[in-house]
C-alpha cells in the first residue's frame, strides 16, 4: 500500500515546481559483471566497432557507428537471438549537438534479455532501413520520418503516417511549437476553403477561458440566451422548457403544477 | 422516478388539434431526426448510451443512420483532428436541406483539453453548429435535452423558408 500522505493543501500546490527539472540519471554499471550481456558484448566487439556499453537497469546499452545498424541488428538476430524489436525511433538532440541519437530496443523472448542499440546521425544525413531484418521497423520507421524528420534509405514505403500528406513540418521535434507553426494553424481552411478564407474566419481561439462581454452575438447572460444573431433579451428566458406555451401537435404540455406524483409503480 | 398522470378523457377530450400545415410539417421534422452516426472519440460512448435502450432515442424519432444521404442532423461527438477535418466538411456537404448540427462535448466545441497542433479548434470553423453541448463527456440525457431544443427550435421555423444566400461556414 502506498504511504499516506496529507491531502488538505494539495490544491494550492503549484503542479509543477520545476520547469527545468531534469531526471537523475539511473547508475551505470559495467557490463564485465554480468555473465549473459559480457559474452553478448564480446560477440559484437569481435565484428563491429563499439563505442560504449553499460548496464542500466538490467539492460545493456550499446553505442554503434550508425553505418552498421544493419550489420550489427541482423547479428544480434541470428547469432544472439534477439528476436524482437520493441520498439524503435528517434530522440532530437539538434539543439545541443546538431544530431539525432537513433535508438533500437531490443527483446530476446528465448533468452529472457533486453538491450538497447544506439548511434548518432547528424540532421542532413539518413539512415539504412532495418525493415528486412524486423517487420516491426516498417511502421516505426515511418513515425521516426513523420514525427522527427529522420530520412531512411531503403525503406519499401517511405511516407507519413500519422500526419496527412501534405503536412509540412516534424511535430515532435524540439522546435516545433505546440500549437503549430503557421501552416498548422490554418491547415483545414486552407484545405478546404483556401486561404482567401483566412479573414472571414479569423485565427484560432487558443485561450479555452475567453470571455468577451461586450461580444453579444457570441456571449450571452446566463439565463438570458437568444438564438445565434438576435438581439440580446432584457427578459430572463427559461430554457428548461423545452415544449412551447401551447403544446405541441398532439402532445399536451405537461403543467407541472397540475400533474399528480404517484405513491407507487403502477 | 415520478410518473405523471395525464387524463385525457376528462380535460378536452382525444389530444387532436387543428393546425396549419406549417406546424405540421415541422412537428413531422422536429420528431424524425435521423441523426448521422458521428462518434469520433470518447463522447461516442455516451451517443451509444443514448440510442441504446436505457435512454432510448427512438422514443423522439431519432433514429442513427450510416448514410449523409439519410440524415438530418449531425452529432459530432469527439475531437476534430485536422486530418480529419475535410471529410467531415464533405460529409456534412452531402446531407441533404435541411440539416442540423449539434457539436457534442468541449473537444468539438473549443478543442477542449487538446490545445494541440493537430486539433481542430471547434468544429464551427468547418461547418456551421446549430446546438453547443458542453461537457465532458455530457451525459445521455444533456444530448436528450440536446435534441429536445433542437426539436423545439425548429417548430419555431417556418417550414417554407427561402433558403438564405449561404457562407460556407
Amino acid at each position: 500500500m502506498r504511504r499516506y500522505q496529507e491531502k488538505n493543501n494539495v490544491q494550492k500546490k503549484a503542479y509543477y515546481n520545476d520547469r527545468f527539472w531534469i531526471a537523475p540519471q539511473l547508475p551505470k554499471e559495467s557490463v564485465e559483471n554480468d555473465k549473459v550481456f559480457s559474452k553478448d558484448l564480446e560477440s559484437l566487439k569481435s565484428k563491429f566497432e563499439i563505442k560504449e556499453a553499460y548496464i542500466q537497469r538490467g539492460q545493456m546499452v550499446v553505442y554503434i557507428d550508425a553505418r552498421d545498424n544493419k550489420a550489427v541488428l541482423t547479428h544480434l538476430r541470428d547469432e544472439l537471438s534477439y528476436n524482437f524489436l520493441s520498439e524503435m525511433s528517434a530522440i532530437d538532440w539538434l539543439a545541443k549537438s546538431n544530431e539525432f541519437e537513433i535508438f533500437y530496443q531490443m527483446l530476446s523472448t528465448s533468452k529472457r534479455k533486453r538491450m538497447r542499440v544506439k548511434c548518432f546521425i547528424k540532421e542532413n544525413e539518413a539512415i539504412e532501413s532495418v525493415e528486412n531484418i524486423y517487420k516491426s521497423a516498417n511502421w516505426a520507421e515511418r513515425e521516426m520520418y513523420d514525427m522527427m524528420g529522420v530520412k531512411v534509405n531503403n525503406h519499401s514505403y517511405m511516407k507519413r503516417i500519422l500526419m496527412p500528406d501534405d503536412w509540412q513540418g516534424h511535430p515532435l521535434r524540439k522546435s516545433y511549437p505546440l500549437h503549430g507553426d503557421e501552416a498548422a494553424q490554418w491547415y483545414e481552411i486552407d484545405k478546404i476553403f483556401g486561404k482567401d478564407y483566412r479573414e472571414i474566419i479569423g485565427p484560432e481561439n487558443r485561450d479555452a477561458a475567453y470571455v468577451n462581454e461586450r461580444d453579444t452575438k457570441h456571449f450571452a447572460r446566463i439565463r438570458h440566451e437568444v438564438r445565434y444573431g438576435e438581439e440580446p433579451s432584457k427578459e430572463p428566458t427559461d430554457l428548461m422548457e423545452y415544449q412551447e406555451e401551447d403544446g405541441v401537435f398532439l402532445i399536451k404540455k405537461l403543467k407541472k403544477d397540475e400533474s399528480i406524483t404517484l405513491k407507487e409503480r403502477r | 422516478m415520478a410518473q405523471h398522470q395525464v387524463r385525457y378523457l376528462q380535460e378536452g377530450g382525444l389530444p387532436v388539434v387543428l393546425t396549419t400545415a406549417d406546424k405540421l410539417l415541422q412537428w413531422g421534422r422536429s420528431n424524425s431526426l435521423w441523426a448521422l452516426t458521428y462518434g469520433l472519440a470518447c463522447c461516442a460512448i455516451e451517443m451509444m448510451a443514448s440510442g441504446a435502450s436505457r435512454y432510448d432515442f427512438d422514443r423522439f424519432g431519432t433514429i442513427f443512420r450510416a448514410s449523409p444521404r439519410q440524415a438530418d442532423l449531425m452529432i459530432v461527438a469527439g475531437t476534430l483532428t485536422k486530418k480529419h477535418a475535410e471529410f467531415i466538411r464533405r460529409l456534412y456537404d452531402q446531407m441533404s436541406e435541411p440539416k442540423w448540427v449539434i457539436s457534442m462535448g468541449s473537444c468539438a466545441n473549443t478543442g477542449g483539453m487538446f490545445n494541440t497542433y493537430a486539433t481542430v479548434q471547434g468544429v464551427d470553423r468547418i461547418i456551421p453548429v446549430d446546438i453547443y453541448l458542453p461537457g465532458c463527456a455530457p451525459r445521455p440525457e444533456t444530448l436528450q435535452y440536446a435534441v429536445m431544443m433542437l426539436q423545439k427550435q425548429i417548430r419555431r421555423e417556418s417550414a417554407f423558408q427561402k433558403l438564405k444566400p449561404k457562407r460556407l461556414v
